[in-house]
């Protein structure tokens, strides 16, 4: 089982990788809206990455209103 | 489809097109691609029923005012249809606002009902904020975990009583909506909508985009919106066609419910077009050489071949292949919501996909004009619909002047705001803030806003009032936030974005602490309410004898500052 830290490391790795962003550059505080400079579409598409990675499935109503990865991290670990 | 004429009520509408259509299909519901749900109007009718018969034994009763907060899905218009049944004035509220902001229209609203989804009444619950909400009496909850904590909520699916609940009739000039079109800072914007604007307008609008038996509606703009409100729910509803309703909106499902249920038409907002465009795009682009040039051929053909009218038939014969990944049977796309880019609606119409793009806002009752397809227009907004008369206020030398619109589909008025429901309806014209000017054909071209606001590619109308509250107390002496065409227009409806305005105490710079204050305060706003620079003015701003800012005049004196320069990113 990933602890928190490990999961929140591989959020930000993942969406380092996706959009093309330097690795080291995202911090668990960071907004992904505005570090990344995505819209909402494009977090829905990092949402079905995450997914597929940690193989579980994140219903949209537990990511609304979610706009930094620590949070995000703590939604995808409460369904580990 | 029924005669709507005839009927004076929403409500008494639905409630013959249940039994007229009772073995059609009405509602499909499907969660990734699992089929949940698939109800025709008669099982429809059997579970709206018992719903409204618990509300009435709650004492539910006419004019009474009932909110929803969902997500789209069946229970959504299963509830609606029981509170219009019982003669209730419905309330649809956003599901993307914050909770804070969703007990701020509750309680504006006066709602004494409210229905919504467990996940969303788990975060109201935890807020409190009930209190202020003084008439909410009611609230249901679907679909909560067997053990889970309802905080004084009940079960949805357990609220039914037996027996038939007696139809409240309504008339076409009572109230049956109440639509928040913006505003939740200091004056949330109440559209009291009327019986008559919704039965107007489905009327003007099934006349250019017919619904009918076997026509499969797609529904993800949320329905809270006056648009899938229209052609999501009553508009279907009252022709017999089907809606389609996805749990997970995410782009991959929701590509694949195109072919899967053979979708006929889809409301989107401008950035999901944008980005079913690009996807495309890169398809096309990734197509080997030859295979490219005689796909690129055909699109000539197409475009040829489309020059005064769509040919839905012919075009899904010479582009198969893209047209089958839209499941072969989409008549159209709407768009709506905000303003969407002519190259975008021209990409779309040259694959024979034909884009219903127009214009309208929730106080005229959605649509004010629609492209007619014939011929197609990218560069207009299309002509006004049946029923609806527009003109164009104080015009200037090019013939631009603010867009205004009478017809039975203007809202009756702002839930208790007189005062600017007197200065938005004029003599029966409903002034709409925007700028336009008809061409020689009739078409409507829209040239940016007369008034200080935004709206984003999601469909978000944002005033810069109501976020002025994220940026109370910062340390500047005195703050104010401007949409940046409305300090310098442009006559554009594209790249609109907020300002904040600083004037600074005397000594006082724009420090790195100030900046990192700034950005964490913008940071608490949901992304699409935050503003994108800063302009900084030496001097005080102009008030009234009551100290509110001169907005208007504030903004004459940024307008002296060269656009280019005077912003500073964040």
């Amino acid at each position: 089982m990933r602890t928190i830290e490990q999961t929140t490391q591989e959020v930000l790795s993942l969406a380092s990788t996706h959009f093309q962003v330097p690795a080291g550059s995202l911090a668990p505080e960071d907004d992904f809206f505005k570090k990344l400079g995505i819209n909402s579409l494009q977090a829905l598409e990092m949402l079905s990455r995450l997914e597929n990675h940690f193989g579980i499935e994140l219903p949209d109503y537990e990511v609304q209103g979610v706009s930094d990865f620590r949070t995000l991290a703590s939604r995808i670990q409460s369904r580990l | 489809m029924l005669d709507l004429a005839k009927y004076p009520s929403i409500g008494a509408a639905l409630k013959d097109a249940l039994d007229q259509f009772a073995d059609e299909v009405c509602l499909i519901e499907s969660d990734r691609d699992r089929e949940k749900d698939r109800l025709t109007y008669r099982d429809f009718k059997e579970r709206a029923h018992p719903l409204a018969k618990a509300l009435q034994d709650a004492g539910f009763k006419a004019n009474h005012r009932a909110a929803i907060i969902m997500t789209n899905q069946s229970k959504w218009l299963i509830s609606a249809y029981a509170i219009f049944y019982c003669g209730g004035v419905l309330v649809p509220l956003d599901y993307k606002l914050t909770p804070e902001e969703q007990w701020q229209l509750l309680k504006h609203s006066g709602a004494g009902v409210l229905i919504t989804e467990y996940p969303i009444w788990r975060q109201l619950a935890a807020l409190p904020l009930r209190a202020a909400a003084t008439n909410l009496q009611t609230i249901l909850v679907t679909e909560a975990p067997p053990n889970a904590d309802l905080s004084g909520a009940k079960r949805w699916e357990e609220f039914r009583a037996a027996g038939e609940p007696s139809f409240v009739p309504r008339s076409r000039s009572d109230v049956a909506t109440i639509v928040y079109s913006s505003g939740t800072g200091g004056r949330p914007k109440g559209c009291m909508m009327t019986h008559e604007n919704y039965l107007e307008q489905c009327l003007a609008l099934t006349s250019l985009y017919p619904f009918a038996p076997g026509v499969r509606y797609l529904s993800i703009l949320p329905t809270n919106h006056a648009i899938d409100f229209m052609v999501g729910f009553f508009g279907p509803f009252i022709c017999g066609a089907a809606v389609v309703h996805l749990r997970t909106l995410r782009p991959e499902y929701v590509r694949e419910a195109f072919p899967k249920y053979k979708i006929t038409y889809v409301s989107l907002v401008p950035l999901v077009l944008k980005n079913l465009q690009k996807g495309l795009q890169a398809r096309f682009d990734t197509l080997p050489s030859g295979k490219r040039q005689v796909f690129n051929f055909l699109v000539g053909v197409n475009k040829a071949l489309t020059k005064s009218q769509p040919r839905l038939a012919l075009s899904r014969r010479l582009l198969k292949q893209v047209h089958a990944a839209f499941g072969g049977e989409l008549r159209a796309i709407i768009v709506g919501g905000a303003f969407t880019e002519p190259q975008t609606l021209q990409f779309f119409y040259d694959l024979g996909i034909p884009v219903a793009n127009g214009y309208g806002l929730t106080e005229a009752g959605t649509a004010i004009t629609v492209n007619d397809l014939k011929p197609f227009r990218a560069d207009t907004v299309g002509k006004p619909l049946p029923g609806m008369e527009v003109r164009i206020v104080n015009p200037d030398a090019d013939g631009i002047g603010e867009v205004s619109v009478r017809s039975k589909t203007v809202m009756s008025g702002y839930l208790n705001e007189p005062e600017l429901t007197a200065e938005t309806i004029v003599d029966g014209w409903l002034l709409t803030g925007d700028l336009g000017r008809f061409d020689s054909a009739g078409h409507l071209q829209l040239f940016g806003r007369k008034k200080n606001m935004i709206v984003t590619e999601e469909g978000k109308n944002i005033y810069p009032e109501d976020i002025e509250a994220a940026f109370e107390s910062l340390p500047v002496k005195e703050f104010c936030v401007f949409a940046a065409n409305y300090i310098w227009p442009q006559r554009s409806m594209v790249g609109e974005q907020l300002l904040l305005v600083l004037h600074l105490e005397a000594g006082q710079s724009l420090t790195g602490e100030l900046r990192r204050d700034i950005v964490a305060r913008n940071h608490r706003l949901l992304n699409y309410k935050r503003v994108h620079g800063i302009v900084l003015l030496n001097e005080d701003f102009p008030r009234t004898a009551s100290l509110k800012i001169k907005r208007n005049v504030l903004a004459e004196r940024l307008a002296q500052q060269d656009r280019a320069t005077a912003i500073l990113e964040l």
